[in-house]
Formats: structure tokens, sequence, C-alpha cells
């Protein structure tokens, strides 16, 4: 349902009337309707499908999940580390 | 009073001939003056060579020499029908000469003589056509081969898309030099001599309108000298395959189907531009079945792997060679992709012409 | 890709994966509603990493699979006609109709143009003012933002010539009907992440609580997903039933409300019927009366249109996820992406399409991919 691609605003314009974007996707640059996301600003990331913007990336959030992600078994890790499971010779309680 | 000689016409070019015609008219492709014109004032300039400037019906080449030294004929040929013409990093021309060229190469051969026929739709303009031409040319002289012979027809207006050009090319293997299927076995590596997909994402990007900020380029390039230093490093190369229509996954597939065993394929090692791997991804292709021109798919035995990725990364086509898998006795005729989160999954051959997705 | 490549770190997703495993105690079936997602997951063999309790159904969640048959061999029709420019998205193109699909009538010589978004058609249609350019609006909510500010624009600049065939399809009620059907089998849903991008998270609580199930909100990469399962297990494990945000970077709970605002100008609600499911009240999106002069429908009296299913096609089953692809009798013989019966074994996010091309022609998943539940 829905290939939808993050991108960075590099520039702003206006198009008979339509607030257009140029998206940077990674490198690959296109034209894309912003017309749904009045608020969106040059240097932001967002979600583009079927070249309109329809979200604006929350990059507090981003980094929030990703933050989970790295401290996901960290903590299992650091339990077995204690119990000695681990195989360059933790301490042993 | 005796008259004056009438001037000597035998010799007579007519200092302008073409200015007449800005555009390609089917007279061109006649076989009279117009197309003798056409091959004067642009072929034979840009592919100049002493066996073509005989203008025979056919050309004789003498390869006594090569053959007779152990060496065996081997033979080409393939028809470029690419949209747009030029495009980023080549043209039509380029792929022409480098198609066939790398065709021969797949065989181990050293190209020698081309051939090339031209199918021009009326109405090109003159200097499209001698662009284009200009390129075969010099692509050719790249390639250190000759264009021996060729052939001009003109068809009507709006059949055609431009030009249309086939080449053939006849080459020779080195004696010893004996690659193909049979001779791939389980635990042979698999190696790309370099990035994937630019080419056929240089063109899809014309297509579809896309900009970039540092553009992808076609890689059209001529490949026998990259392969004439893998085999002085490695004679037992298996197998070579340049994969071109239908990319990556079209040529592994068809050395599965032609061996009869399995390959697998590591996902994070495919080397791939990131600005690549963008436009795929926005045009929901997948990189494994983009077209290249410029690489190709070597199957090699692993104890030479080492020594053949060194001679490749010593070569300016090969710099950015790598394994990307290997032949097993597993999952026979099936060629299966380790994913970059570690599951496996089937690498399909393409069905038929990529189409971009939206969902 | 700044905001993708992160969420494919092989390490993590066995990390999330090992977790779930830890969590899971018993068999539980989630549906991934969204077509994108059962991509992804097949493509990226996410499934291969989860614990054998846990079984993904692929929802309906296609749009090209879904579009009704009638819609198709209308659009057929239209294309056909002399002078029409058809537009559509290139998943349609194989899509097939009772006799035919847009790619044979594209090479008998009608001019069927693939285009990537709908502004694509209207630049057509302002570039051929004396044609018809008629564009396929098929789509979940993800896409109605655009096809509705394609016609407003077409009204905005006069373009009399241009007009849209719309086929759109709605996930909540898809949902309900997938909970109310017989032998329904899913107790979770990973919610479609960009669907609700447009339409927030709003709709979910009421069919949560209703139907007594975990609705999570999804993305796409593989850690996205991982991610998403994780939060249903948990909540399952627990016997909550609640909707939660697992990709809130892209999604919040009131959604993008200018484009909601633009798409309840421009559609109307309608019942749909859904390709191989049948009708689901209020499920479509039609154009509002006061943009009907640009339905392709009226425009092009196509009259009756007879649809003809293959009998041997299960794609109903298969999109209501009471039957996977490779246990379908037709699956790989007569039905095969060269020779498709059904919508989901064209379109590239229709399951069987997925199956067949990561080769699973028999359960389990291919030989070398193993995974500890422990």
């Amino acid at each position: 349902m829905c290939l939808a691609v993050p991108g960075r605003v590099e520039s702003i314009h206006d198009e008979q009337g339509t607030r257009m974007g140029r998206v940077n996707f990674g490198g690959v640059v296109k034209d894309v309707c912003l017309a749904y996301l009045p608020d969106l600003d040059v240097g932001d990331y967002t979600i583009v499908h079927v070249d309109f913007a329809i979200s604006k990336i929350d990059e507090a959030s981003a980094h929030e999940t990703l933050r989970t992600f790295a401290e996901l078994g960290l903590l299992d890790e650091g339990l077995a580390e204690l119990r000695g499971e681990a195989t360059d010779g933790g301490p042993t309680p | 009073m005796t008259r004056p000689d009438p001037p000597d016409m035998s010799r007579f070019t007519c200092p302008a001939p073409l200015a007449d015609y800005p555009h390609v008219v089917l007279g061109h492709g006649g076989g009279g003056i117009l197309s003798r014109d056409l091959i004067e004032h642009v072929f034979l300039p840009a592919f100049t060579n002493p066996l073509l400037d005989r203008l025979g019906d056919s050309t004789v080449v003498d390869l006594t020499a090569d053959l007779a030294a152990g060496g065996r004929l081997v033979l080409s040929t393939d028809s470029y029908v690419v949209r747009p013409l030029f495009f980023p990093g080549g043209s039509i021309g380029d792929l022409a000469v480098n198609g066939t060229v790398n065709d021969l190469a797949m065989s181990g051969g050293r190209p020698r003589y081309l051939t090339a026929a031209f199918i021009i739709e009326e109405g090109l303009p003159i200097e499209t056509l001698g662009d284009v031409v200009t390129r075969v040319g010099r692509a050719a002289a790249v390639a250190g081969v000759q264009i021996v012979t060729g052939d001009t027809k003109v068809v009507e207006r709006g059949h055609g898309d431009g030009v249309y050009i086939t080449t053939a090319g006849v080459g020779i293997v080195p004696p010893g030099v004996r690659l193909g299927p049979d001779a791939v076995r389980p635990g042979d590596v698999v190696i790309a001599s370099g990035t994937l997909g630019d080419h056929g994402m240089a063109i899809m990007s014309v297509r579809e309108g896309l900009a970039f900020e540092a553009e992808i380029m076609s890689d059209s390039a001529p490949l026998h000298g990259l392969v004439a230093a893998m085999l002085a490093a490695c004679p037992t190369i298996r197998l070579l395959r340049d994969p071109t229509r239908g990319g990556v996954a079209t040529s592994l597939g068809e050395i599965a189907v032609a061996t009869n065993l399995g390959i697998e394929i590591d996902e994070p090692s495919l080397p791939i531009r990131p600005v690549v791997a963008a436009a795929c991804e926005l045009l929901g292709l997948d990189p494994l079945q983009v077209a290249n021109e410029g690489k190709l798919l070597a199957i090699v035995p692993e104890a030479s792997a080492a020594a053949v990725l060194a001679a490749m990364h010593g070569h300016e086509h090969g710099r950015d060679a790598v394994a990307i898998g290997r032949v097993v006795d597993r999952h026979p005729r099936r060629v299966v992709m380790r994913t970059a989160i570690g599951a496996t999954r089937i690498v399909p051959m393409p069905l038929g012409e990529q189409l971009p997705r939206i969902c | 890709m700044k905001h993708l490549a992160e969420y494919r770190d092989g390490d993590t997703a066995r990390r999330l994966a090992a977790e779930i495993g830890r969590i899971v105690t018993r068999p539980w079936a989630l549906m991934e509603v969204c077509g994108g997602q059962t991509h992804s997951i097949i493509r990226n063999g996410v499934d291969q990493l989860l614990p054998p309790e846990v079984e993904l159904i692929h929802g309906p969640g296609c749009p090209v699979c879904v579009t009704p048959l009638e819609t198709i061999d209308r659009a057929l029709a239209i294309a056909a006609r002399p002078g029409v420019i058809f537009c559509s998205f290139g998943d349609m193109l194989r899509v097939p109709g009772s006799r035919d699909n847009l790619f044979a009538v594209k090479a008998r010589g009608a001019d069927v143009r693939v285009v990537y978004s709908p502004l694509d058609a209207i630049a057509l249609a302002k570039a051929h003012p004396d044609r018809e350019v008629v564009f396929l609006a098929i789509g979940f909510e993800t896409t109605a933002p655009a096809n509705a500010m394609a016609v407003k624009l077409a009204r905005q600049h006069g373009l009399a010539n241009f007009s849209m065939l719309v086929s759109h399809v709605l996930v909540p009620p898809a949902i309900e009907a997938i909970m109310r059907s017989p032998g329904n089998r899913v107790s979770a849903f990973l919610a479609a992440g960009h669907v609700c991008s447009v339409m927030g998270t709003w709709q979910y609580p009421p069919l949560a609580e209703r139907f007594r199930v975990p609705i999570v909100v999804t993305g796409f990469e593989p850690l996205d997903l991982l991610e998403g399962i994780r939060r249903t297990v948990a909540q399952l494990e627990a016997g909550r039933h609640e909707v939660e945000n697992a990709y809130a970077r892209v999604v919040t709970e009131r959604g993008n409300e200018a484009a909601q605002r633009v798409i309840a100008e421009v559609f109307a609600p309608v019942d749909r019927a859904w390709r191989g499911i049948g009708v689901i009240p209020d499920s479509g999106w039609r154009l509002a009366d006061a943009y009907r002069d640009f339905d392709a429908e009226i425009r092009f009296a196509v009259g009756d249109v007879t649809a003809v299913e293959s009998p041997l096609c299960h794609s109903g089953e298969v999109l209501k996820g009471t039957l996977k692809p490779n246990q379908c009798p037709a699956f790989g013989r007569e039905c095969t992406p060269r020779t498709p019966l059904g919508a989901t074994m064209v379109s590239s996010e229709g399951a069987c399409a997925a199956y067949y091309h990561a080769g699973r022609f028999v359960e389990p998943a291919i030989a070398g991919a193993t995974h500890d539940a422990s």
C-alpha cells in the first residue's frame, strides 16, 4: 500500500499556486508537492508518496526509536555477563 | 581554335552534398548516390581504417596466424535499440561497440573486427546521426577494434526510434582458455567486477525525469582488457557473464540452470552505489534486475579468488570488484540471497520489463 | 538513505526477534493489513526470524489486488476508446480483467501510459488538450490525497479533458470485515503505517475495543515490522487490546488534517466490492457530487460490464488470510506471474506474487533458514 520514501527538503518554490519542493532522497532529487504540509521547511525530512509529501518525519521520535533498539537486549547481555556467561571471562558473582 | 578539354569529373566529390539534406531521407538508404554520400561523409570519417575504406561488399580479414597458434574464433551479434539515444555516461553508439566486444570477452575472446548495420528513421537529423556514428568510432578506437564492414537502411518516419544499430563481432580465444558452465563446481566464488545497476538506472532516470546530486552514469565499457588480466592471474576461471538486460538476477539464474547447481549471494556484500540504491528505492525496482553495460560476473575456483580480485583491482574497470557469493550444491538451479537481516529468499529472474511500482 | 538504512540493521533485527521469542508463550496469528508490509516481510525474510508461535497472516492490503473486476473491465473499455490517453500506476498493467489486461490493450494500439503520480496525468491533460486523459485512481487512503489534489488541480486549471476512474478502498472497514468473517483466526493487527500517516490513528480505538484486538501502527522496514510485532505480541501475552503507535516518527494520532480536509471535499463514502471478498459497506470512496464531472465512469458510458472471474482463482481466500498462496491448488501451476489467474499473482504487493518470487512453494520456507525459538 504504500511505497513512500523519506527525503530531505532542499528548496521550496511555487508552481502556479501550488507549493512544491525539491526533495533529496539519498542523492536522487525530485520535485514534490508540499501542499499538504504547509509548515514543512527546508532541511526537514518528509515521507513522500507518489510525489506528494504526506508527513513530516519527527527526528526526535526517530532518535528515540533507534535508541530503544540499541538498548534492546543490552540489559540481558549485562546480566549474562554478571552471571559469568560471557566468553571473555566476566566477573563471577 | 580547339575546345578545352572538359573538366575531369571522375573524382569529383560535391563539397556540400549533405547541406541540402539536414535530415535523413529515404534516399539515403537506397544504395545510390545519397547512400554513398552518407557513407563517405558520415560513416567513413568516423570509422576509417584500411579494410573499411575499400568499401567492398564484404571484407576479407586475415586471422591465419592466430588460428595457427591454437586460437579459436569466437563470434557474437547484438542489436541496440536503446531509447533515448544519448544518456549520461554513454549513447547507443557506445553500447553498440562495447556490448558486442563484451560478449566476445565473456568467452575469453580478444575482439578484433566488428560489423555495423544501421537502420535509420527518416527524419533523423544528420547531425544526430553524425554524433551517434562518431561515438561508435570512438568506442571502437578505445576498444581497439576495427569496423570493417557495414550496412545502412532507412525506414519511413514513425518506424524506428531514430536509429537502431546491429553489430557483429569476431575475436580470437587464446589457446588453453575454455570457459563454460561445465567447469563450475560447488565452492566456487562469484565475483562482481564493480557497482551494479548503474546503466539501467541512468536510462530509467532520464525516462522518469529524475535528477541527481551526483549524476548516475551508464557504465558502458569494453571489458576484454580486464578479462585478459583476470585470465593471466587465473587461467582456470570457470565462467564469465555480463549482466546486461535483466541484471545480475538473470545472469546468475541462467548460470544456476546451466550448471544444475545452486548459487548463494550475500545482500550486504552487493556493490551498489548509494544513489543507485536510492533511485531503485524510489522507483520500486530491484537493483539485481537492473541492466549493467560495463560489468561482469566471474565464477572462479575458491583457491584463486584472492588472486583474481587483486588482478581486477589493478585494472580500471575492476577497481570495485568484490566477491558476492558462491556456488553451492544446495537448492540446485536456484539463486538464493542472504538478506541484510540474516534471512534468506530466492532471487527470481525478472518476468519482463520492470514497471516502477507505487505500492 | 537516511531514515531508511538505520531500520535494516541485521544485528538489531536478530535482537528484536530474540526478544519476541523471549516473551511469547503460545501461538498467535497477526495480520499485517498493508501489501507494502507483506512485500517487505517476504523480501527481507522477516517472518523467518520469528519464533514459530508467531504467525503472520497477510491481509487484503494490496489495492491493486482488491480493485473490483468490473473496474478493471471498465478501465479496459475506456482505454480502448480512440483518442483516450489512459494513465495508470505500473502495477495495474498486468492485472487480469475478465478477458484482457491493460498491457495487452496497449500492445494492440491503445494509448496506455504508466505514470508514477497523478500529477503526471494532469501534465498530460495540459499537454494534450485535444485528447481525453483518464487516470485510474486506485489505492488506499495513502494515495487519496494525491488523487484528490489531481482533481482539484484539474478544476483549478480548467482541464475539461481530464477525468478519473476511482476505486479507493479503506482500511478500517476491511478490518471489520475480516473480524466478522466466519473462520477468522486473526487476533491482532499491524496497522498500515502510511495509511495512518494520512488518516491518523483515531479511527482504530473503537475497532480495538469492539473486537478486542490489539492494533499496532507499524512501519515497513525490517526493524519497524519487528518492533510492531514485538509490541503486538506483548499486548497479546498481557491480555491487552489497545491501539499503539510503533511508527511515531511518521504517524500522529490526528494524521495529516490538511489532507483529510481535501479528501472529505473531493471524495464521498460508497459501498465497494473488493475483488475476491465481496461488497464491504462504506469501504470505498467515490468522487463527491461536486466533482462528478471528473468521473470517468459517468463521462464514458461503457454500459453494463459483466465480469467473469476464473473459477480456479482463490484470491479472495488469500486476501482474507484463510488460505496461504502456496495452499492454493493453482499456485505455481495454472497460476504464475506469467499466466496470472488473479490480481494477487500480478501485483508486486500481492501475497501470491510475493510467495512465488521468494520461491515459497511449500511451507516452511527455504532450506537453510533456521531460527532459534529460545
